[in-house]
């Protein structure tokens, strides 16, 4: 059979999960501190004999949109955001440490510090447990401060800060949970210089303009290569069509 | 089938629960009490198709490797418990709770239930009761014949009888608190019901221990912001709209497939 065909192939099946990246990311228009996927396209040549014609594409992964969705005030003490570059550092389900995004905390039945998708939230000496409280706050350090329950005001209290990291984009990754992970392993050093915003929470970054462009885009290519599939169909008929006995 | 196809058919649904939670949120504009609820949002899994870091060769590996999301999903439809502001009704009866804390009721079938809506009233039998009818925990009674109700910032609920000059106390309303108060499961009727995740009430006077005072003659309203959840509702069907297209447009890659080929 004609190569041309396969590589027609590869290009529409690579292109049908370029967009379902892409609508991912679309699903995704209103998940608080959810980071855009960007994929890419990558040619891979295959050596052979004959004349190099055969050159498949690729989808990867080659990262995330490191922008920052736009704020949105909610008013609860409890719902914090990252302002600039920086990660909140959680306990993801296999034990180790994972960064994310999306602020919106609360305290569970046991005082543990929690995400809404119930990762508890590390500080600089583990998990957080808040004792109960009457009156809770999140500096812009990230630190923890409470009126304990029967206290009066003036007795706000810091019990600890939350774990802000920084690591450089390069050497984090997302894993199969949506949380970021370092690459090495190893836990990143907490930085300083990270700041929270209480009181309001980081949407979704993901740009819907661009993203319906984006849609547009790779199903036009897509209808590109069926149409180069059917014209090599078609060839192939009539070089049949020319070598039959008539 | 395609997880293109799947991917946007999980954004359809978080945003139809989305705007399920904004309805209720805005048809319970006008209800004392009520706490406004609020859609999380997580994305799912990814499926790691294209190892990173995979080796090329025997000295080189692959940059980027292939991982693909498979949509989003609702964790949690969570109550917001921030402050409703006050109106001022002049009702002897009408309490509403500054600060942390849920009025106690009795349900028929002898659980305890929770809320915040104070527009109490009186039964048959002169108990205070919730406007469904259902007895305030613990319960009071006011005697016949009593002139005036005053309910005092920490509970003390004390009654003048005709003929008296001094007024008696008849009882005390307490409030209870929870570790957590987002875990409360609504029940409906302004109610909530402890569950494992909000953990046991801690009843105690109004204006102790962390606690809420209770202000008579005046309801806690909705704390629903209107203008909040319109913006959310325009947010909410726009994202609906671009997952309906992102479905119509894989649609169409597909068809063509099965049209040219």
């Amino acid at each position: 059979m004609d190569r041309s065909l396969y590589v027609a192939m590869s290009g529409a099946k690579e292109t049908l999960l370029a967009q379902t990246a892409n609508n991912h990311n679309l699903a995704n228009a209103s998940t608080n501190g959810f980071k855009a996927d960007l994929s890419a396209f990558q040619s891979r040549a295959v050596q052979g004999p004959g004349y190099a014609s055969r050159v498949y594409s690729t989808d990867a992964t080659v990262g995330w949109d490191g922008t920052t969705g736009s704020l949105a005030q909610t008013g609860q003490e409890l719902d914090v955001a990252v302002q600039g570059d920086g990660w909140i550092a959680v306990q993801g389900r296999d034990g180790r440490e994972a960064y994310t995004r999306a602020g919106n905390l609360h305290v569970d039945v046991n005082g543990l510090l929690q995400t809404a998708t119930g990762h508890p939230v590390l500080g600089d000496n583990g998990p957080i447990s808040v004792p109960p409280y009457s009156a809770i706050n999140v500096g812009r350090d990230g630190t923890i401060s409470i009126v304990p329950v029967g206290q009066k005001a003036e007795t706000m209290a810091a019990i600890t800060r939350i774990k802000l990291v920084n690591p450089p984009s390069t050497s984090l990754q997302r894993g199969e949970d949506g949380l970021f992970r370092t690459s090495n392993n190893a836990p990143a050093e907490s930085d300083a210089t990270v700041s929270l915003a209480s009181g309001v929470l980081e949407s979704s970054n993901v740009n819907v303009a661009d993203a319906m462009v984006q849609m547009i885009e790779l199903a036009r290519r897509f209808d590109l290569q069926v149409k180069a599939m059917k014209n090599t169909d078609e060839n192939a008929q009539i070089t049949a069509k020319l070598l039959g006995l008539s | 089938m395609n997880t293109a196809l799947w991917a946007a058919k999980t954004g359809l649904d978080a945003q139809q629960t989305q705007m399920a939670v904004v309805a209720n949120n805005l048809a319970n504009v006008n209800t004392t009490g009520f706490k406004k609820g609020r859609a999380v949002f997580e994305d799912l899994m990814y499926q790691n198709l294209r190892q990173v870091g995979a080796s090329t060769s025997q000295t080189t590996e692959a940059p980027s490797g292939l991982s693909l999301g498979t949509g989003v999903r609702v964790v949690a439809t969570e109550k917001v418990f921030t402050q409703g502001s006050f109106n001022q009704t002049g009702n002897s009866l009408d309490v509403a709770i500054a600060g942390r804390g849920f009025l106690q009721v009795t349900l028929p079938d002898g659980s305890i239930g929770y809320t915040r809506d104070g527009s109490l009233q009186l039964n048959s039998q002169g108990q205070l009761v919730t406007a469904s009818g259902y007895p305030i925990q613990p319960s009071i009674t006011i005697p016949p014949g009593a002139q005036s109700v005053s309910i005092g910032s920490d509970g003390t609920v004390s009654a003048t009888l005709a003929g008296a000059s001094a007024p008696t106390t008849v009882g005390t309303l307490q409030l209870a608190d929870f570790v957590n108060p987002a875990g409360l499961q609504p029940h409906g009727e302004n109610l909530l019901m402890a569950s494992a995740a909000s953990g046991t009430a801690q009843t105690g006077t109004p204006g102790l221990s962390g606690l809420g005072t209770l202000q008579q003659g005046s309801i806690e309203s909705s704390n629903v912001n209107v203008v909040e959840e319109m913006v959310n509702m325009i947010e909410t069907q726009r994202a609906y709209e671009m997952n309906t297209k992102a479905i119509s447009t894989t649609d169409q890659m597909l068809q063509f497939v099965s049209q040219n080929l």
